[in-house]
């Protein structure tokens, strides 16, 4: 068996028992690295001395894994780009807080992945480098903005990475490749030293092979920042600690199957039978209507979720984005790709004289609708499940044309990312004639990342569409 | 509340302001999908806010302050800050004439 396909525990354990050294590790590691990333297009820089930094860290919690880190993190040892030609040449003189407490816990950068340029997209194919391909089959996209880093651990190109998520950028790839991403809280992560987008909604993320890995690794990046004044001062649990306890007595609200884009699809279907598997082990399961105003016992449509994001991205981008001046650094601002240029135009137009009432602040309000919905609908469920995507991955090329691809794609997960919620995306389906997946998104009220990861757990353990942690739980 | 579209030459004076070149052709093209955009957007207006108040973050912390001391540790050195400068000079910034001379 190639080292490159354990689990992250399964990883940790071997190398800290001595079963296998970091060099032949990442012998592995680099070897499926230079049979694939050419076709593949994951990985936009690797570190030439990972397994050097990784020998050092056997003692430390993740024993010198090799961990994926999306493009947007800056990093001092590698080049930051966001997958943008304007950050070419750019070398980050600091570090992010999450790679930093990454090399604390003994994690050590394979690489830095292909993602959409500036974050801005749900495909990859916005990325100024050309897009990624999806491993589980190359004729599509790998989903996005964190696509090269789902892509990453779909591959085993690495054991497990890092992406960032501002509504669906970690959940939507996850679920496109196969594999598990978690979007913690807001808050819960700290964003120094991630290139920003939305500054009220990025949360940075860990995509891996199992409910487990992500947990594991949560773990080592959640936490209070004093250089982010954001995150929250509240204790970080450790999150694998309680996964095993079960689902039994918990109130799982089913939500959107019945929403027209997905009714009857087999996104809807996936999750009904998911529903009906955790209903077997003892949760409490009932479907939440979908509806056009709010009220405690139904979800307000997702459309409104869109509108709102799509506004407030907008805006929060045409104000990030309008540092890129080249004259600290990076270039100038004729540098910009089309995708970017229309973010930040259409943010600078809702911001404008004349039209913050209608657009921006009218987004603002909504926002309040949809937040004051789920803690109804959180006083009644512990965690709230539905499809992760509408579908599976599609056919590379499926953005090009279509300015609202993004937000289409990604909207059953805007309305817990404009409230801040966390959620994570576990494999529900898998289709053996295309050889892709579909998501389960199980959602979870603010700081209670360990409901949803529960659930996930419990799901992912009473089934076989994971097969790391299928061959995991066979072996050990 | 009537839906607002964008016209090509509002497109150009937007562009102006975020700073941006684009070409008339850009132009024509971004016009119409910032439409299809706004589109989207409309459904916020079939939804009653009359009495309700803004969100801006979700994190519930208010007032966060520190104190008013220098972190060396979170400092850039003069020489890191001008390391990425496409432009610099004396350890200063190189940046264009803004203000038009007489």
């Amino acid at each position: 068996m190639k080292l490159n396909t354990y689990t992250l525990r399964q990883t940790i354990r071997k190398l800290k028992q001595k079963e296998f050294s970091h060099s032949e590790l990442y012998k592995d590691i680099h070897g499926i690295i230079a049979e694939k990333n050419e076709t593949l297009n994951i990985y936009l820089c690797l570190d030439a001395e990972a397994v050097k930094k990784a020998e050092r860290n056997l003692d430390k919690p993740l024993a010198g894994v090799p961990i994926a880190i999306k493009d947007n993190f800056l990093t001092k040892d590698l080049a930051t780009t966001a997958s943008a030609r304007l950050l070419e040449g750019f070398h980050a003189p600091y570090e992010s807080t999450v790679t930093h407490n990454l090399h604390q816990s003994g994690g050590v950068i394979v690489g830095k992945t292909n993602m959409d340029a500036w974050a801005h997209g749900s495909s990859t194919e916005t990325s100024d480098f050309g897009p990624s391909k999806n491993p589980r089959n190359p004729s599509y996209l790998p989903g996005g903005s964190s696509g090269g880093s789902a892509a990453a651990v779909a591959a085993d190109m690495c054991v497990a990475a890092i992406g960032s998520e501002t509504a669906g950028s970690i959940r939507q790839p996850s679920s496109w490749c196969g594999v598990v991403g978690i979007k913690p809280t807001y808050g819960r992560v700290s964003r120094y030293g991630v290139v920003a987008m939305g500054s009220s909604l990025d949360s940075p993320g860990p995509i891996g092979k199992t409910v487990f890995d992500c947990s594991l690794l949560l773990n080592s990046i959640a936490g209070y920042d004093q250089s982010d004044a954001t995150t929250s001062d509240r204790p970080v649990p450790d999150f694998t600690h309680d996964l095993d306890r079960g689902v039994k007595g918990m109130k799982i609200g089913l939500c959107y199957v019945d929403h027209p884009k997905l009714k009857g699809t087999p996104a809807s279907e996936a999750v009904e039978k998911a529903a009906k598997l955790l209903e077997g082990f003892g949760a409490e399961v009932n479907r939440v209507p979908i509806a056009e105003e709010v009220r405690p016992d139904t979800i307000l449509t997702p459309d409104y979720a869109v509108g709102v994001y799509t506004v407030i991205q907008r805006s929060e981008v045409s104000s990030n984005l309008a540092r890129y001046d080249g004259i600290r650094y990076g270039h100038d601002r004729s540098y910009f790709s089309e995708e970017a240029k229309r973010r930040m135009m259409l943010g600078t137009f809702t911001l404008s004289t004349g039209h913050a009432d209608q657009y921006y602040v009218r987004a603002e309000k909504v926002r309040s609708l949809i937040i004051q919905n789920f803690r109804q609908l959180f006083a009644r469920y512990d965690v709230l499940i539905s499809p992760t995507s509408s579908g599976y991955a599609q056919k590379l090329g499926a953005s090009r044309d279509n300015p609202m691809f993004g937000e289409i794609e990604d909207m059953l997960m805007e309305p817990s990312s404009i409230s801040g919620l966390s959620g994570v995306s576990v494999p529900c389906f898998h289709d053996p004639v295309t050889n892709l997946y579909l998501g389960l998104n199980i959602v979870a009220d603010q700081w209670q990342e360990e409901k949803a990861l529960r659930a996930a757990y419990t799901f992912e353990q009473h089934t076989d569409w994971n097969l790391w942690a299928s061959k995991e739980r066979d072996n050990g | 509340m009537k839906a607002v579209t964008i016209s090509p030459h509002e497109v150009g004076h937007i562009a102006s302001l975020t700073k941006v070149p684009l070409a008339s052709e850009e132009e024509q093209r971004f016009a119409k999908a910032f439409n299809v955009t706004l589109a989207v957007v409309d459904k916020l207006f079939s939804i009653d806010i009359s009495s309700v108040a803004e969100t801006h973050q979700v994190t519930g912390l208010t007032n966060v302050f520190q104190e008013d001391e220098i972190d060396s540790g979170r400092m850039l050195t003069q020489e890191e800050a001008l390391a990425n400068a496409p432009r610099s000079h004396n350890g200063f910034f190189v940046v264009d004439q803004v203000i038009e001379q007489k």
